[in-house]
């Protein structure tokens, strides 16, 4: 029998936490390739003893591990995501610094999987994680350069593509979204692709027509209908209604001394009309910090049109934390678990969708990423 | 030849000291990743730049590049610069 389990990604190597039925106590494993710094740990739907692993070690080039017997064994990939190299002169000859985001494929392709990389690219596995392609539609763009901008542009760790998200209607029907970038739409599993920044806000003063400066923190698409998108920004809360191209800010209802800006978002596995933020310090030079020290996550359940701060049990004060964007994920239990690892190395655990909060881990170190799984 | 390595790549080798064949650095390094599946990329990237703070020496000489020719009698080490924190 299957139970709730989060696989936790840090600086400093992996480590999976198991838990009982109820998501009551909590059981820290031993550290996982200690040492290496572990960006995404994922589960595989399709085959629930299967979790991918992007890995990279501080002088090492990166490489991609498969377990498939529930993280107790793992192997790396024959061939991990890798730019093709160059060869004509003047080109620009990419170089994958990691692997950032995993995504399992769509349903009716069990071997499929996405991986978005730092600096931005899409690479595509069709064996189950083993071996990896560039997918060329979007890393061979011609706008590629206009879209990501020079290196400088990304963010302080790196240029990424992250929030690959397939549509569970259509295993051609793709998302991504970079930072920075802008979100982008393919129809056509990856050969062409089309921007999706329409009524996105940017930093002042840069000018929004630029793919460049759109700067998406973390988008999700709604499971129970995936018509409906939501994003958290660099530049506020947004929500998209499909077929609609254009994002609202939802954002603005938020309390104005709160503000936006935040990297997680997390929506409910069967409400399309609830999602969860964690925000952050955005602020004169960008702490990126929990808001006065205390941190707390809002959530909105009509879509947008009014928020609630959810922080009972965070710490009240001094608490100078980030959650990262990858790092704030939700369960499909009911009601909806939800769980917030910090740069500090602690993980928070809701079982109530967020009224109530409790420290489930501490001593970590930073915590890059969690996902839930079922062990 | 004799290739000595470095200790964050053993979980590849599980020894101190291999042997490879080749006559350049990037000969001896595809002989590795044949051995040792997955240690070349971890070692040179994508471009085939050697990756940052990886030195390779021909006994006490730093090889520049991976047409470096070798010398069958010399020892080839594979030295990991640690940096960071």
């Amino acid at each position: 029998m299957a139970t709730p389990a989060l696989l936790v990604a840090t600086r400093k190597g992996a480590f999976i936490l198991r838990s009982d039925k109820a998501r009551r106590s909590w059981k820290l494993s031993a550290p996982i390739m200690l040492g290496h710094i572990a960006h995404h740990l994922v589960q595989d739907p399709r085959n629930p003893k299967t979790i991918l692993f992007s890995v990279r070690t501080g002088h090492l080039g990166p490489t991609l591990l498969i377990s498939n017997d529930k993280g107790r064994r793992w192997k790396e990939a024959s061939s991990p995501p890798a730019f093709p190299k160059v060869v004509e002169e003047g080109k620009k000859k990419h170089v994958l610094d990691h692997s950032f985001w995993l995504t399992p494929g769509h349903a009716s392709e069990p071997e499929v999987w996405y991986a978005g990389s730092s600096p931005q690219g899409l690479f595509r596995s069709e064996d189950g994680g083993n071996s990896w392609a560039p997918v060329a539609g979007l890393n061979d763009h011609p706008e590629y350069s206009q879209w990501m901008g020079a290196s400088e542009n990304g963010t302080p760790d790196g240029p990424k593509l992250h929030s690959v998200i397939v549509d569970p209607r259509d295993a051609g029907h793709l998302y991504v979204a970079m930072s920075s970038g802008g979100v982008h739409e393919s129809r056509d599993r990856g050969a062409t692709w089309k921007p999706l920044v329409r009524g996105l806000s940017v930093v002042e003063g840069f000018p929004a027509d630029q793919l460049y400066v759109h700067d998406p923190h973390c988008v999700r698409l709604c499971p129970s209908n995936p018509d409906r998108l939501y994003q958290q920004n660099h530049c506020g809360i947004y929500r998209l209604d499909r077929p609609g191209e254009t994002w609202e800010r939802i954002g603005m209802k938020m309390p104005k001394k709160i503000g936006d800006v935040g990297f997680p978002m997390v929506v409910h596995p069967r409400d399309d009309s609830v999602c969860w933020v964690f925000p952050m310090d955005g602020g004169t030079v960008w702490p990126r910090t929990a808001i006065d020290g205390k941190p707390a996550a809002y959530s909105t359940r009509n879509a947008g049109r009014s928020w609630q701060r959810l922080d009972r049990g965070l710490p009240t004060r001094d608490a100078w934390w980030t959650v990262k964007r990858q790092a704030m994920c939700g369960d499909a239990r009911d009601p909806v678990g939800l769980y917030a690892g910090t740069t500090s190395g602690e993980i928070w655990a809701s079982r109530d969708e967020g009224r109530n909060w409790r420290c489930i881990a501490r001593h970590l170190p930073e915590i890059y990423a969690l996902e839930t799984a079922e062990l | 030849m004799r290739v000595t390595i470095p200790s964050p790549l053993l979980s590849y080798t599980g020894r101190r000291e291999v042997q490879a064949e080749g006559q350049t650095l990037a000969a001896v390094l595809t002989d590795l990743d044949r051995q040792f599946p997955g240690i070349r990329f971890r070692m040179v990237d994508e471009q085939d730049h050697m990756r940052t703070h990886m030195r390779v020496f021909l006994d006490a000489d730093e090889l520049r590049g991976l047409e470096s020719q070798l010398r069958p009698a010399a020892t080839l080490h594979i030295v990991q610069a640690l940096s960071g924190g």
